[in-house]
Parts: structure tokens; C-alpha cells; sequence
């Protein structure tokens, strides 16, 4: 007995979703104490050299401390010097400069 | 029951329909698939490294001071740390001596940084393993450095740093106070930076405040700033995540309202010829509705599943590019799921819904027209 082109179709698309909700619910359940294992050495290593970015950007300085970034970033080399790495048009300035009118960054504005 | 098999008929149909048209139909699920697919990449690697970067981030300094001249971080004086010292509620202070290496060979930039509790012979250093990838002069587990004064200095490489650890680690090369001023020509009684640590986190902003108010030219830079910088960045609803989304999102949208502004004269007869034979308006539309359904979920499922295998079984490759720039050097990493209803709703909503409903409009216009009109067209 064949099965209807439209069963085919439905059983298949089920199957996916299925399969899809299985690896979205169990997957980062099965990864979870192989995961927290990464953070908490990522952790260690973070607290014991007190570092304080990500290193996923590292052509241009200020995108890779980006939270340590100076105050003229993106105009480093001179005053009309448009930003020309990559990153900087992905990486946003970071909080402390954007806070002056954000309603999370007010108190820490006061403090620039 | 006789609804549903009424549906089934209607899939049937609608399929058989669309097998007629094969190119066409399949060139459809190509393009969606891949905005789909550009779409739940672009939502699954932001909220995981959003995720990974706040959890890690949570173990940064409490406040990082730098010192500000002419508008730019300038090297700090000791001094200060003593300063700070006094403020009450400041537990320790201590100096971090970090800076920058471009490597003319590699034509990348690598970090220095002296590790502040773990002391290392002047001639080793410890590195990440983003820097023995792209290292060019590694050789015998020695590499190679030019100091301040011109001359070169021979590193024995002694420890690799944590594989696990390569998102905060991969461009790292720690080293002995002593070389990295050699290197980098800091004087001595100066700091790159200071980090502070608070006894109550709750007075950070307080005690930032107070720090800027004895050392006026000083910076501080609170734990909550840094992480909200990266939680930001990778907000998928703001930062340069909404750029690559809008870009996607448009794609679709131009791509429904194509499909919305009209059907081909093929369809426009097909319509014709059911009205002839006793289709209602309404099966027309709940059959075009069905060959709307049939693709849009077809793409959304192999769209999503193709960004999560991307995601996170070959850590988001294609968007390697994209994140690297113009740098050499790019860690090496897996993300954790962590994805959740939610967010897959609002990709759902975004990706199905809009072209389900946006294809019915030209079909309810056609079949509201004499069929024997529309047959003639």
C-alpha cells in the first residue's frame, strides 16, 4: 500500500519538527555538564587575569577591549578619519559612552 | 473528521499542483530556505554567545580604572592605587599591565598581559591557542618578540592555555612583569589600568563615583557597564545583529510582495478552470492557502534545522568572516543551545505567517473574477 502524497508530506514535516523540538529540548540538557565545565574554567581564567573582553574581534583595538575602548575610538588617528576596520561597524561604542541619555546607563553617566 | 480529510484532500491536491511546477516551486523553497536560514543562524549564535558572554564576563573585575589624557586611556601611575585604597568600601587594588603586540609577519595583534597570581620566569610565557596557530616564527616551542629598544627577545613557550578558555584566551601571551616591560617599554611604577574590587558590589557606582571625584582624571569602568556593552551587542533585537536581520528581512519582504502582487498566467487559468468546474471562492483560497502552508513550512523547517547544525555543530563558519574583519586571528569555539519557545515563536511568526497570509490576497482577487474572464486572460 502506498501512503497519499499528502500523508507523505505531513508525516515527513512532523517528523522534522519532532526531530527539531527532540534536539532543541535534549541537546543543551545533554551538553549541560560539558558546557558548565567550559564556563567555569572560561570563568577561572577570567577571574584569575581579570580579563575583561571577548576575543572575537582582533583587527582593530577598540573592538578588541571593546569595553576598554578610549574615548575618541573611532576617530583614532585623526579627527576625520572615518572607521575603516570591519568590526567597528558591527561593535557599537561601548556602554559607557553610549549611557549619557540611555535610562540604564543615567547613574554611571554622572560619573564621565 | 470530515474536515480534516477535507484538508487532505486539499494537500493532495495542492501538491500535486505544485509537482507540475517543479522548477519553479523549488526554486521558491531555495530562496526561503535560505532566508529562513540566515535568519535563525543570525537569532541561535547571538543569544548563545550573548548567553556565553555574560556568563563568563559575570568573573570580570568589579571596577576597572583608567586614567584619561587628551581624551585617551593613558598609562596610570601607581600612585593612584593608593588613592583608591583609601576610599571606603574599595577592598583590593591592583594593577593590571596589559597592551597590545602586532606581529608584522602575522600581520595580527596579540594581547600581552602579566598574570596577576601567577609568576613566570622572564624567559616564558604562557599563550592562548589562537597564537600558535597563527604565530609565523614559532619554532621549538621559543617564539619571538622585538623589545621597545629594537632588539629581539626569545620566549620559551612553557604553558598553552585552556583550549575551553580560547573566547577570552585564544590571542593571550602572559608573561613575567619584567619582560612585558621590556617589550612594550612601560616605565616602572606605572599600570595599564587598575582593577578595584568592592566589599558590597551594590556601592560599585558609588564607589566609581567617589574615584572619580579624588582622581578626576581617572575612568572607571563598572563590571554592569562591561557586561551590558556585550549584552547589547548581541542583543538579536538591537546592534549590528538587527543589521544583518534587517537585511534578511527585507530580502523577504520583498520576496512575499513579489509573490503578493500577482500570479502568473498559468495559475490564473488553474483558478479559472476549478471556479468552471464547481470550486468554491473559499476552496480555491484554502487550496492557495495550503500551497502557501506546504512551502513556507517546508523552508522554515529546513531553514532552521540547517542554522542549528550551522550554529551549533560547525560554530557559526560562515559568519567567521564576518566577525574576524580584517583580523588574523579567530578563537575557536562551540556554542551551548539555548534557544527557547519563545524566541523560536517570533521566528516562526516572522518567517511562516507573513508569506501564508500575503500569497492569499492575489488569489482572492483572481477568484472573485468570472472564470470565463479569467480563462480568456
Amino acid at each position: 500500500m502506498t501512503l497519499r502524497k499528502s500523508h507523505r508530506w505531513l508525516l515527513t514535516v512532523s517528523l522534522g519538527f519532532f526531530l527539531l523540538a527532540v534536539a532543541m529540548l535534549a541537546s543543551p540538557r545533554i551538553l549541560r555538564d560539558r558546557y558548565d565545565a567550559r564556563i567555569s574554567s572560561q570563568r577561572r581564567l577570567v577571574a584569575e587575569l581579570e580579563v575583561t573582553d571577548l576575543c572575537l574581534f582582533t583587527d582593530a583595538r577598540y573592538a578588541r577591549h571593546l569595553s576598554q575602548a578610549d574615548w575618541h575610538s573611532p576617530f583614532q588617528d585623526n579627527p576625520t578619519t572615518l572607521d575603516y576596520f570591519p568590526s567597528g561597524s558591527m561593535v557599537m561604542p561601548p556602554e559607557t559612552l553610549r549611557g549619557r541619555s540611555h535610562a540604564m546607563g543615567e547613574k554611571t553617566s554622572q560619573l564621565h | 473528521m470530515q474536515w480534516a480529510r477535507k484538508q487532505v484532500n486539499f494537500i493532495d491536491f495542492a501538491l500535486s499542483s505544485m509537482l507540475r511546477r517543479t522548477g519553479k516551486n523549488l526554486a521558491l523553497l531555495l530562496v526561503y530556505t535560505t532566508i529562513v536560514f540566515m535568519l535563525a543562524s543570525v537569532m541561535f549564535f547571538s543569544i548563545s554567545i550573548r548567553n556565553e558572554a555574560l556568563s563568563i564576563l559575570d568573573a570580570t573585575p568589579e571596577i576597572v580604572v583608567q586614567r584619561v589624557m587628551a581624551g585617551r586611556h593613558e598609562i596610570i601611575p601607581h600612585g593612584y592605587a593608593e588613592e583608591i585604597r583609601k576610599i571606603r568600601g574599595v577592598g583590593a587594588v591592583r594593577s593590571r599591565l596589559w597592551g597590545y603586540y602586532y606581529h608584522p609577519g602575522a600581520e595580527a595583534s596579540y594581547t600581552l598581559m602579566v598574570p596577576g597570581q601567577v609568576s613566570l620566569r622572564d624567559d616564558e610565557v604562557s599563550v592562548g591557542h589562537g597564537v600558535l596557530r597563527t604565530w609565523p616564527t614559532h619554532q621549538g616551542g621559543e617564539i619571538l618578540l622585538e623589545k621597545s629598544d629594537g632588539r629581539v627577545v626569545a620566549l620559551n613557550v612553557t604553558q598553552l592555555l585552556d583550549a575551553e578558555t580560547e573566547l577570552v584566551s585564544s590571542d593571550l601571551i602572559l608573561m613575567s612583569d619584567r619582560t612585558f616591560r621590556a617589550i612594550t617599554g612601560m616605565p616602572e611604577g606605572y599600570a595599564t589600568d587598575l582593577s578595584v574590587s568592592v566589599r558590597n558590589p551594590k556601592e560599585c557606582t558609588t564607589i566609581a563615583k567617589k574615584i572619580r571625584d579624588a582622581l578626576p582624571d581617572s575612568r572607571p569602568i563598572i563590571k554592569g557597564e562591561i557586561r551590558r556593552s556585550y549584552a547589547t551587542i548581541f542583543d538579536w533585537r538591537s546592534g549590528y545583529v538587527l543589521v544583518l536581520l534587517s537585511g534578511a528581512v527585507l530580502a523577504f519582504f520583498i520576496f512575499a510582495l513579489e509573490k503578493a502582487t500577482g500570479l502568473s498566467a498559468e495559475e490564473k487559468r488553474e483558478i479559472g478552470i476549478l471556479k468552471a468546474v464547481g470550486w468554491t471562492n473559499s476552496d480555491v483560497l484554502i487550496l492557495k492557502f495550503w500551497e502557501g502552508a506546504i512551502i513556507s513550512l517546508t523552508a522554515f523547517l529546513l531553514g532552521v534545522l540547517a542554522a542549528y547544525v550551522h550554529v551549533y555543530f560547525f560554530s557559526a563558519s560562515l559568519f567567521e568572516h564576518a566577525l574576524k574583519g580584517w583580523g588574523i586571528l579567530y578563537p575557536s569555539f562551540r556554542l551551548h543551545p539555548s534557544v527557547d519557545a519563545y524566541q523560536m515563536g517570533v521566528l516562526f511568526l516572522l518567517a511562516v505567517v507573513p508569506y501564508a497570509l500575503v500569497t492569499v490576497i492575489p488569489v482572492w482577487k483572481t477568484s472573485v473574477t468570472d472564470p470565463d474572464l479569467v480563462m480568456r486572460q
